[in-house]
């Protein structure tokens, strides 16, 4: 019995290492085009000589000149930096945690009550029909232009992959350990605490990785519309006001801000997650 | 301390009604140990559901120290068919155990004690960091059984817990049971489909036929404890008794592939 388990954790821990070591490899397979990408711009930018593609060099230093020169003090962020990144990270982090404590509440009553779902779900299914963005002027005039009016409509546009997939998470918990929770006579918290929430947790986190990224999208969306912070509002006053290198910057910035939000996701995910991840390698 | 009166369910409505139970009628007395055999199909598991209280029977009456229950007693534990969906693969081994403790009362550390206890019980004190998913089979049945005794049930259901383990893990966990079950005085309603598991194990055997269910007879078993693995099945009581059961199982008319 013991060299059963210590063998089924060995072969735990290797196929671990393996998949970490073979996803490293992977990445640094893929990197090499990154490079190649950048100097073909670089050269391509240069010969073309337009004003609208600026070469990455131009836009690498324009980009420190811009916001990255600033003192120490402020981690060497320029004013302008200052004004917006923060705004911006803001309200994509505050629009998504409210989305996400709203979808997985709901989410939860939902999927746990056949009645509840019988009532809401038609009018749901109308509402996820709208597009985000179309309700954006609906909103200027709720809430009036500002970080209201953006909030709701990040957390409007990012909801729906939270919600449906903790309707589905929470309605499917295994009918064995849904019985066992009643036999042994779990209370309403440690049911939904201890079986529902982490029976569900692979399926919530699907839907919170998904409105992750459409919160970034909805977050410039609709600072294109009268905002006066924020990256979509630095993109377009950089788009006005002739700056191009510098519109194409935010766009880098912006990149970059998509690209940090979902690797630490990955990796709280990864975390949170791992008894789903090794239990199905195990069978 | 148990009573099934006249028990009976259909699954679905309308035409694809199945009649599963029909008029099932058995008691288990206080520390007794009763087995159900009965073919594979034959509406074991829903009879067990019933007692459970997780599926509400189309009629009869199920008594519990002759109070009628409706839904799931308080003083029961379940060992299920499918031990490997019956644990939490979010919670380490420990946990699992002592999940249900909470209603028993005590504090963090009493609940962590008495998971420990029990799992020391089944063979698993090492265990009890792990993850269930990190365990055998047979180490999984022990876990659903040490999580069934730490809620010192006063009536333990088992819905063929040996069903898909190997032949000495289930050798052993059969004497599992008798011992625990000697040892707490624990009443025990045990399914099986195996003939020579509900003699070996049982006090009395209960044959259920094939659809819907009903009682076809009635064994009381009268072997010496404590029971062995080599020795009792040898006896000419055993045998006997192994016989008659198998009799009732396959009933009064008999497949008989050679007759015209
Ligand atoms: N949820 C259900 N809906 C409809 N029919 C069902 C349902 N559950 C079981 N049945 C039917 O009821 C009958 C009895 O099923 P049950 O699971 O109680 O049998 P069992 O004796 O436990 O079988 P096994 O030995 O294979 O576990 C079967 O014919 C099965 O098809
Ligand atoms: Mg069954």
């Amino acid at each position: 019995m013991t060299t059963t388990t210590s063998r089924a954790g060995r072969h735990a821990a290797e196929s671990g290492t393996e998949g970490g070591r073979r996803g490293l490899l992977g990445v640094l397979e893929q990197m090499w085009l990154i490079p190649l990408v950048l100097v073909a711009w670089e050269l391509g930018a240069r010969q073309g000589d337009s004003i609208y593609f600026p070469p990455p060099t131009t836009i690498v230093t324009h980009m420190y000149e811009l916001w990255f020169s600033g003192p120490a003090s402020h981690l060497f962020l320029t004013e302008e930096a200052v004004d917006n990144l923060p705004p911006s990270v803001g309200r994509l982090l505050a629009g998504w945690a409210i989305a996400g404590v709203i979808g997985v509440g709901l989410g939860i009553a939902l999927g746990r009550s056949k009645a509840l779902s019988g009532y809401i779900d038609p009018i749901l299914e109308f509402a996820r029909a709208i597009p985000p963005p179309a309700l954006i002027p609906l909103f200027i005039v709720l809430f009036k232009l500002g970080t209201q009016m953006q909030l709701a409509t990040i957390v409007y546009g990012v909801i729906w992959p939270i919600l449906v997939n903790t309707v589905d998470g929470a309605r499917h918990v295994d009918r064995v350990h849904a019985d066992t929770a009643q036999v042994f006579g779990l209370g309403r918290r440690q049911r939904l605490f201890r079986i529902i929430l982490p029976a569900a947790a692979p399926k919530i986190f699907a839907g919170l990785r998904l409105s992750l990224s459409l919160a970034v999208i909805l977050m410039v969306v609709s600072e294109l519309v009268g905002a006066t912070d924020g990256l979509g509002y630095l993109i377009l006053f950089k788009q006005q006001s002739f700056d191009l290198a510098g519109m194409w910057g935010a766009m880098v910035l912006l990149s970059i801000l998509g690209f940090v939000l979902n690797a630490s996701f990955l990796f709280v995910e990864r975390r949170v997650l791992s008894w789903h991840r090794r239990a199905q390698q195990t069978t | 301390m148990l009573d099934v009166v006249n028990l009976s369910h259909t699954y679905g409505k309308g035409p694809s009604a199945h009649q599963a139970l029909g008029g099932i009628d058995l008691n288990v007395a206080e520390g007794e140990l009763v087995c159900v055999v009965g073919p594979s199909g034959c509406g074991k598991s829903t009879l067990l559901r019933s007692i459970a209280g997780l599926i509400k029977p189309t009629a009869g009456q199920i008594r519990i120290r002759d109070v009628a229950v409706s839904d799931t007693p308080g003083d029961l534990a379940v060992v299920f068919q499918d031990y490997s969906r019956s644990l939490f693969p979010w919670m380490t081994v420990g946990d699992n155990v002592a999940l249900p403790l909470r209603r028993r009362g005590g504090d963090r550390a009493a609940r962590r004690a008495a998971a420990a206890d029990a799992l020391e019980e089944v063979g698993l004190a090492a265990a009890a960091t792990k993850y269930p998913w990190e365990l055998s089979g047979g180490m999984q049945q022990r876990v659903a059984i040490a999580r069934a005794l730490a809620y010192r049930p006063s009536l333990l259901l088992m819905d063929e817990p040996f069903g898909s383990v190997d032949a000495q893990t289930r050798e052993d966990l059969e004497d599992l049971v008798l011992k625990v079950r000697e040892l707490h005085r624990m009443t025990v309603l045990l399914i099986t489909h195996d003939i020579d598991e509900s003699v070996y194990l049982g006090d009395r055997v209960i044959v259920l036929k094939k659809s819907p269910a009903t009682v076809v007879g009635e064994l009381s078993v009268k072997l010496p404890f404590p029971r062995d693995q080599i020795a009792t099945r040898e006896l000419p009581a055993f045998v006997h008794l192994r016989a008659e059961v198998g009799r009732l199982v396959r009933g009064k008319d008999p497949f008989r592939p050679f007759q015209a």
